[in-house]
């Protein structure tokens, strides 16, 4: 299969988007955007390389397993395939908090290193439950899943070996920092049969285990040639990528935006640190757009920094704004300004709720007048970026184009509306490619350390 | 204005790429400015007379008729600014009570003026014998003069230039200014400068004024041509230094006009393109016209980034501030008041929004543009206001999109190189997407984007 990629480089995540040669969506990748984009990117374009074969993976076993629950049988290979991933980082990271406490130092005793070796073990045993175990996660990024994990683990571990819980953290928080931006090679076929294997135990029929073994090899096996890349987002500047792979975002959300919904004619993206209101044609091709001047406020990092301030995940700020019987009026969306008007307005007692429903009122109405002065509402409003997926920005964002430019303006707010500088990208690849003028992405050689071994795979659960 | 200041290089290596980039017209300019520095830190010893005023409506051949010496304390700003001292500046002046809000080329001066009153070329400059306060457009030049007085205790004559609200000026409005000029202004100064006015000396060089304006019109009208031997705006503010600032009216300008006339004349005729910080302009991709004053702080960064897009500035009204010759005024020696009353009225900054559009037009039409840039800078109310309105006005009549830059003049807070690049960059690929035209997509709609993949870490 011919594929092209887009790449954006967001400020907080990096978004890949496949596309075969007919222009259809094939694959889709997210990770964080750590201090190194370079490895975010790769990271991203691996992991919608995954979405791409566990999607042809899909289709397959819908016709090898059609007795068997085909769409359970994905469900948990995909789960087992995650599982695998995450042992694979977790052996990547003990190995760098071995190397970290070779280093020596203070902390470095032999005691430290007993109770890092215990809280890793714990977390290894504990992964099965994680990944299998049927419950949610708030987070797919290693990074996430690790600190929780670490943390959980290394607390009763630090009491039993009356340790210091810092005495612990420290040498997680260095080595942390290098697993993420270490770029190791996505080995997917090993990975996948591993996955397989892993849940091949449970099959009921050894025809079945069969036929999953197959059409995991098969897919596996699958050539994927990558014939063309375009990168994009904020941090496509700092990568080596030719300039003629490089598009901007606000070329790209409008297009992708177009993409998906065809009847767009305003686009609104409120991304990490920048907010962009951009209008587009009957072809999706840009025409005119405003953004914030140098300020992140109102931005997604905004949101970021409420969270902080009252102890939550960014995740919970919508539903609780939601909440909400009477917004409170805020009047700074000055990033710092906002902070000390958060902590005067609970100290006056007003309910968290209430604040919060004012906060993202106070961002979008930021954004209403990025797109007044972009042009203004036009048929067709599609919200793109990180912050559309906050229930309540996008409550407060259609209140308020219902009071500026009436009821009959459609707003689009995909689920996935994270994803659409990244799909332009790919529909910019694609002509790229048309044209006869592609552009591959190349991302440096491991700089630090080869791929990581296989980890230990003993878990609870498994044998 | 200033010689080119170069970053990121060591000062030999700067100077050696300064040589090899420069043209000698602007060796010349910088002759002529660090010249007429000096004779301001000897101003006194001298015996001559000192004149603050400023740029758009300056009567420089009045001051020059006088044998006094002009002090700009706009050049100051943008050259400190141009120079990396108006950070320091500003924050001195904010130090002495001035608001962040308040224009950044007044607390540049103000911070300036605390800091020792070192001018651009480090030399000291004198206190002034008269505050010529020539007002055309900008309201904050009465406050600026009268924070000034305050400093220096000294007279102020004010020249109040009536707005250009319908785009037309009257008789009334131009007998308004003579009459000010006969009866405020030259009295003023005779004052100060203990003579009368030497009328012959005014016509001679209201005459030599005329001279320079000739030359400069064929540079700006040089851009015509593909490729454009000139950047109007980024090579633009160096070529109005001298006939904004203390030269017009006097030999120098014509030598460095006619000179820069000569160059630019060489490179149409070569096919080559302007000079940039980094050297002869490559490709010209996109032609501009451009809308608002630059970026001082980060000159070359600006620049720089149009350069190396292929975007070179056919026309710029910002180098139309200190006057409006390529639509034919001239100073005329035979009327020497009632020139000066014109020139003052005609100032792009005494324009209405109405006529500011319909000028931005004519030149996207004249210079055959691919587009226009309007740099919004948050300091100056005057250019600022109604921008948008303009940007959208012109799109409706050129058929052509604007694009909308945010910065500020001398204040270096105010530069975000990242933002201002993503949005230079996005302006010029959407020219490039409507120049290429696109077919609709070819493949119908997906429902949904594809299960979320595991394994992203």
């Amino acid at each position: 299969m011919k594929i092209v990629v887009g790449v954006d480089l967001g400020s907080t995540t990096t978004k890949a988007v496949l596309l075969d040669e007919q222009g259809r969506i094939v694959g889709r990748g997210i990770t964080n955007s750590r201090s190194n984009y370079e490895v975010a990117c790769a990271i991203a374009r691996d992991d919608a390389l995954t979405s791409a074969r566990f999607d042809l993976l899909d289709r397959a076993l819908r016709d090898a397993a059609a007795d068997a629950d085909p769409a359970d049988l994905s469900q948990r290979l995909h789960a087992a395939f995650r599982l695998e991933l995450y042992l694979d980082d977790l052996g990547a990271l003990a190995r760098r908090m071995g190397e970290v406490l070779d280093a020596g130092g203070p902390r470095a005793t032999a005691q430290v290193r007993q109770g890092i070796e215990q809280a890793l073990s714990e977390m290894r045993e504990r992964a099965h439950a994680t990944f299998l175990g049927g419950g949610g996660r708030k987070s797919d990024f290693f990074r996430d899943l690790a600190s929780a994990a670490f943390v959980a683990a290394a607390e009763p571990v630090a009491a039993t070996l009356g340790l210091r819980f810092d005495d612990l953290v420290w040498a997680f928080d260095r080595a942390i920092l290098d697993v993420e931006t270490e770029l190791r090679e996505l080995a997917f076929a090993s990975l996948l049969a591993r996955a397989a294997q892993r849940i091949a135990g449970d099959l009921e029929t050894p025809s079945l285990r069969e036929r999953l073994m197959r059409v995991v090899d098969e897919i596996a096996s699958l050539p994927i040639v990558e014939a063309s890349f375009v990168g994009t987002g904020y941090g496509r500047q700092t990568l080596p990528f030719p300039k003629a792979a490089v598009r901007s975002e606000i070329l790209c959300h409008g297009r992708g935006a177009h993409r998906l919904f065809p009847g767009t004619r305003t686009v609104l993206d409120i991304g990490g640190q920048d907010t962009k209101a951009i209008q587009v044609d009957d072809r999706g091709v840009v025409t005119s757009f405003q953004m914030n001047d140098r300020c992140a406020a109102g931005c997604g990092r905004y949101l970021g920094y409420i969270a902080d301030e009252l102890n939550l995940g960014l995740h919970e700020l919508g539903p609780l704004a939601l909440q909400s019987k009477r917004a409170v009026r805020i009047n700074s969306t000055c990033t710092v300004f906002a902070g000390a008007e958060l902590r005067e307005r609970l100290s006056l007692g007003e309910d968290r709720e209430d604040i919060l429903a004012g906060l993202h009122r106070a961002i979008m109405l930021r954004a209403m007048s990025l797109l007044a002065r972009s042009g203004g509402v036009r048929d067709e409003l599609t919200f793109t970026g990180g912050v559309c997926k906050n229930g309540a920005a996008t409550k407060v964002l259609r209140e308020l184009v219902d009071e500026n430019y009436g009821a009959g303006i459609t707003l689009n707010a995909h689920p996935d509306s994270i994803y659409m500088g990244a799909l332009g990208a790919a529909l910019f690849a694609l002509d790229d490619l048309d044209a006869g003028r592609p552009n591959l992405l190349e991302v440096a050689a491991p700089r630090r350390a080869p791929p990581a071994a296989p980890a230990n795979r003993a878990c609870a659960g498994c044998s | 204005m200033s010689e080119l200041v170069r970053v990121g290089k060591s000062p030999a290596a700067q100077r050696a790429a300064e040589a090899e980039n420069k043209d000698r017209s602007q060796v010349r300019q910088k002759r002529m400015i660090s010249d007429h520095f000096d004779k301001l830190a000897r101003a006194k010893e001298d015996g001559r007379k000192v004149v603050y005023t400023f740029v758009p409506g300056n009567l420089t051949e009045l001051i020059g008729a006088f044998g006094m010496l002009p002090v700009l304390p706009e050049i100051n700003a943008l050259q400190s600014g141009m120079r990396g001292r108006s950070g320091a500046y500003i924050a001195e002046a904010e130090r002495g009570g001035h608001s962040e809000d308040v224009c950044s080329y007044v607390k540049c001066d103000l911070g300036m003026l605390r800091s020792g009153n070192l001018g651009p070329t480090g030399t000291p400059l004198p206190k002034p014998d008269l505050l010529l306060l020539s007002y055309t457009g900008c309201f904050t030049f009465m406050k600026w003069f009268e924070i000034l007085k305050a400093e220096y205790d000294c007279p102020v004559v004010m020249l109040h230039v009536p707005y250009q609200a319908t785009g037309q000026v009257t008789r009334e409005m131009r007998d308004y200014v003579v009459r000010q000029l006969e009866h405020d202004v030259i009295p003023a100064m005779e004052r100060v400068a203990g003579k009368k006015l030497d009328l012959d000396e005014l016509v001679a060089q209201l005459t030599r004024s005329a001279r320079a304006e000739d030359a400069i019109v064929d540079v700006w009208e040089s851009a015509k041509a593909r490729p454009s031997p000139i950047d109007a705006y980024f090579g633009g503010v160096y070529y109005v230094g001298p006939i904004f600032s203390s030269f017009r009216g006097s030999e120098d300008a014509i030598a460095y006009y006619e000179e820069l006339r000569e160059e630019v004349r060489g490179r149409a005729a070569r096919g080559e393109g302007p000079m940039t910080p980094d050297g002869p302009m490559g490709e010209q991709k996109w032609r501009l016209v451009v809308e608002g004053p630059p970026n001082w702080t980060s000159f070359n960064d600006f620049w720089r980034m149009f350069a190396k897009e292929g975007a070179v500035v056919v026309a710029s009204t910002y180098t139309r501030v200190g006057g409006l010759y390529d639509y034919g005024f001239r100073h005329d020696p035979r009327d020497p008041l009632g020139t000066l009353a014109d020139y003052c009225l005609g100032c792009y900054t005494n324009h209405s929004l109405p006529a500011r559009a319909d000028l931005l037009e004519k030149y996207v039409r004249e210079y055959q543009a691919d587009g226009f840039v309007i740099n919004s800078v948050k300091s100056c109310n005057s250019f600022s206001a109604g921008q948008l309105l303009l940007m959208r006005e012109l799109e409706k009549r050129t058929g052509v999109p604007g694009g909308f830059i945010e910065s500020d003049l001398v204040d270096p807070r105010y530069f975000g190189k990242a933002n201002i690049e993503n949005r230079l960059q996005s302006y010029l690929q959407m020219l490039e997407a409507r120049r290429e035209g696109r077919a609709p997509e070819r493949t119908a709609l997906p429902v949904a984007l594809p299960v979320l993949a595991p394994g992203a870490t």
